[in-house]
């Protein structure tokens, strides 16, 4: 049971890494940019560069904040 | 597509994991046993080759739309997250990664173990660093390489661009017998950063069923903009952490734990 655990973890940070809300928002920009191209026929190429810029701008903030004052 | 991008790509990131690698096969070999050290490299290859094997042919299977997605979803947030962390350590809210003192923590350990024999292998520690060492980083590498190579349908070409890197380090490090500590590391990362993330988001977009403006030629523009993009968020926080010294001396716990 602990080495499953561990091995877990060893994947979940290989894949995810120190911010899940990354790992988030690139799944979400990506079903989001389906769901535009074939449900909407919008071609959405510029949808995930955003959100992926967007996503690592949040992603800096959140760390460098000051503790207290932005969480 | 040319394949010396993929191929450039795939050697700077493997260089990097393969320095990861050296520093820990060189704590093992040269403060424990070398014969040790070496069967524990060699195990972990034998793994590496396992999962190449079992796990390669298998993506060949999978639809080139299909296999973008995953592969592009896969990228991008690994890219970014590399991103991320260059980023906070060229703007001084995280230490530098030092192979020099990263060698010396792997040596201190080293010396403290005791010598046990196990299952054939003289020195058990030795052996288990060496193989921990080189399986982990060279997961990331066989990762890269497959990832790249199946996406681009040019597997040859990651192959080339891994194994060069992996013998330019591992000459290297045979020929200066220390960890490759002037190796620009996190330039490196924010480089391979900057490389994962606009193939990320090109594939991730094009599996997803989206159609660049230019094809393949808008990587050519993609590549810049995140390149910008990234060094605009330096810019930033540099500014940021000059201007208050407050906003770093308490910086927030994931930054401070990591």
């Amino acid at each position: 049971m602990k080495r499953l655990r561990s091995i877990g973890a060893f994947w979940y940070d290989f894949v995810v890494g120190d911010d899940w809300r990354v790992a988030v928002v690139v799944v979400a920009a990506l079903a989001l940019t389906a769901l535009g191209v074939h449900a909407a026929g919008v071609n959405a190429w510029w949808l995930l560069p955003v959100c992926i810029f967007a996503a690592l701008g949040w992603s800096l903030h959140r760390a460098t904040a000051v503790t207290g004052e932005d969480h | 597509m040319n394949s010396l991008p993929l191929i450039l790509t795939v050697f700077v990131a493997c260089a990097v994991e393969a320095t990861e690698a050296l520093t820990i096969v060189l704590a093992s070999g040269l403060t424990r046993e070398w014969r040790s050290t070496f069967q524990g490299m060699a195990a972990a290859l034998v793994v590496l080759a396992v999962v190449v094997v079992a796990v390669g042919p298998a993506l060949t299977l999978v639809s080139l739309a299909g296999l973008r997605l995953v592969v592009g979803a896969l990228l991008a947030i690994f890219g970014v997250q590399w991103l991320r962390k260059a980023i906070l350590r060229a703007t001084g809210y995280k230490s530098l990664h030092d192979e020099a003192s990263a060698y010396l923590r792997e040596v201190a350990a080293a010396k403290a173990a005791t010598v046990t024999s196990r299952r054939g292998v003289r020195d058990w520690y030795a052996f288990t660093l060496s193989f921990k060492g080189v399986l982990l980083e060279g997961l990331e590498v066989v990762f890269i390489v497959i990832t790249f190579g199946d996406s681009q349908r040019n597997l040859g070409a990651a192959v080339i661009g891994a194994a060069a890197a992996v013998i330019v380090i591992t000459v290297t490090g045979i020929a200066v017998r220390a960890p490759l500590a002037r190796v620009p590391e996190n330039a490196m990362k924010f480089a391979v950063g900057i490389m994962l993330t606009s193939f990320g988001v090109f594939w991730g977009a094009e599996g997803a069923g989206a159609s660049w403006p230019g094809n393949d030629a808008s990587l050519l523009g993609l590549i810049p903009v995140v390149a910008l993009v990234s060094l605009g968020y330096t810019a930033l926080l540099r500014r940021r952490r000059a201007a208050g010294p407050a906003s770093v001396a308490h910086p927030s716990p994931e930054v401070a734990s990591s």
